[in-house]
């Protein structure tokens, strides 16, 4: 009996999707094309709602100011508050967290050669909030324990897509250690193209967004050597948080030898505020019932 | 031997590296005390006498009595920590982001949903679409 892997999950998670959810706006015509590509996803995640998620983002100058810069963090708290990001916090659920698995992974991860930050008081901001109200809508409690890890990637440079990469190896190997039988999914959040600033703010490359979901299905491995550079240029300087969607598709089990995932769901939607959309669920071919 | 920084030709763009996180150090830590309500209340009664509170530098103190977005990414800010002074202002990223690329609101807004700016001409200083 050991903890498994059972699918991985991607999405954008800008600010505005929360803002629009919590004003009630998701019918307005602005938004209706965004909420309406999240209506398969919500459904799957009724039907698919795992024991924990290991739920990858990163923090914008919320709980982590310039003080200090963790490049890879990971919470090992029984709950997190959500964060005043200076509109007021969302109207969310407290999120609840699994200190047993997540000390496990933390244990595990760093004997695999990662020397992750451990956090155990953190506020979290939309990095974290978004992704559960695209996939969950709007319930009184989140219907899982999260554990999430947070990663660097406002301050430049932040870890390569090789790391990210191994990183999502390294977690996956840690869940299969865990003496309990439990389903986890892995999620990977931010991007897609967007460019927050200076005279070429707006940016979007849909050719590039395009690209990147093939091979991160595909190829995970020759994304992996994908350089910043090439994200900065290509997509805009803020779509580097896509480094981070490497994480959970390196906890999937093709990269240690099984069957290549399934694609339960692909969408992708421009504008969001200033950013474009993306969004994959990947499931794990052949899993019997525990 | 100096650090290979090949993102510095890349137009109208400002990569927040640790040189220009050591830069803005204080400018973005100024940023951070907007998320207390008592200090949005005390930097909005008296803006002058709040920035003098900190260690900045005439010039960023200046950019931000201006609201120049563009001058406070150029002293090492932040979109992320600057985005506190946009809350404070009742701002929103898109008017943030929008406001330091010469257009109006309107033709921003309009640009992004029309599918945002084109990479074509923008991929590095001097070329041409």
């Amino acid at each position: 009996m050991s903890a498994r892997i059972t699918a991985s999950v991607f999405t954008s998670h800008v600010p505005a999707i929360g803002a629009a959810l919590d004003q009630g706006k998701t019918e307005e015509p602005y938004w209706q094309p965004l909420f309406a590509g999240y209506e398969l996803s919500q459904e799957w995640m009724r039907g698919n709602i795992p024991d924990a998620i290991v739920l990858v983002f990163n923090d914008h100058a919320t709980a982590f100011s310039l003080d200090m810069i963790p490049t890879f963090a990971i919470g090992t708290a029984s709950s997190y508050a959500v964060a005043d990001e200076g509109w007021g916090p969302r109207p969310v659920p407290e999120v609840q967290g699994h200190p047993d698995l997540a000390a496990h992974i933390a244990h595990s991860v760093i004997q695999q050669d990662f020397d992750l930050t451990i956090v155990n008081r953190m506020a979290v901001d939309h990095g974290l909030t978004v992704p559960l109200s695209l996939m969950f809508g709007q319930p009184d409690a989140w219907p899982c324990p999260i554990i999430p890890v947070a990663v660097n990637v406002v301050q430049y440079p932040v870890p390569s897509g090789q790391r990210c990469l191994d990183l999502g190896k390294a977690i996956r190997n840690a869940i299969e250690s865990y003496d309990e039988s439990l389903d986890v999914q892995v999620w990977g959040t931010g991007g897609m193209s967007h460019q927050l600033q200076g005279p070429r703010a707006g940016l979007i490359n849909a050719d590039f967004d395009a690209a990147f979901l093939d091979t991160l299905i595909s190829d995970p491995q020759c994304l992996a050597a994908m350089p910043h550079v090439e994200y900065l240029r290509e997509a805009g300087s803020e779509s580097i948080e896509l480094v981070m969607w490497l994480i959970a598709r390196g906890a999937m089990g093709d990269l240690a030898g099984r069957p290549a995932p399934s694609v339960e769901h692909r969408f992708y939607h421009v504008p969001a505020s200033n950013t474009a959309v993306g969004h994959l669920i990947l499931t794990e071919p052949d899993l019997e019932n525990p | 031997m100096a650090i290979d920084k090949p993102y510095l030709d890349i137009p109208g763009t400002t990569v927040f590296d640790a040189a220009q996180a050591r830069r803005g150090y204080w400018l973005n830590q100024f940023c951070m005390s907007l998320m207390q309500a008592d200090n949005r209340e005390r930097f909005l009664g008296n803006e002058r006498s709040y920035l003098d509170e900190w260690d900045m530098t005439a010039a960023q103190k200046q950019s931000v009595l201006d609201r120049d977005m563009n001058a406070m990414i150029a002293l090492g800010g932040n979109i992320y920590f600057l985005a506190k002074i946009g809350a404070t202002d009742g701002k929103s990223f898109q008017q943030m982001a929008g406001s330091m690329t010469g257009m109006s609101e309107d033709e921003y807004r309009a640009m992004m949903i029309g599918g945002g700016r084109s990479i074509d001409g923008n991929r590095e200083v001097g070329e041409t679409s």
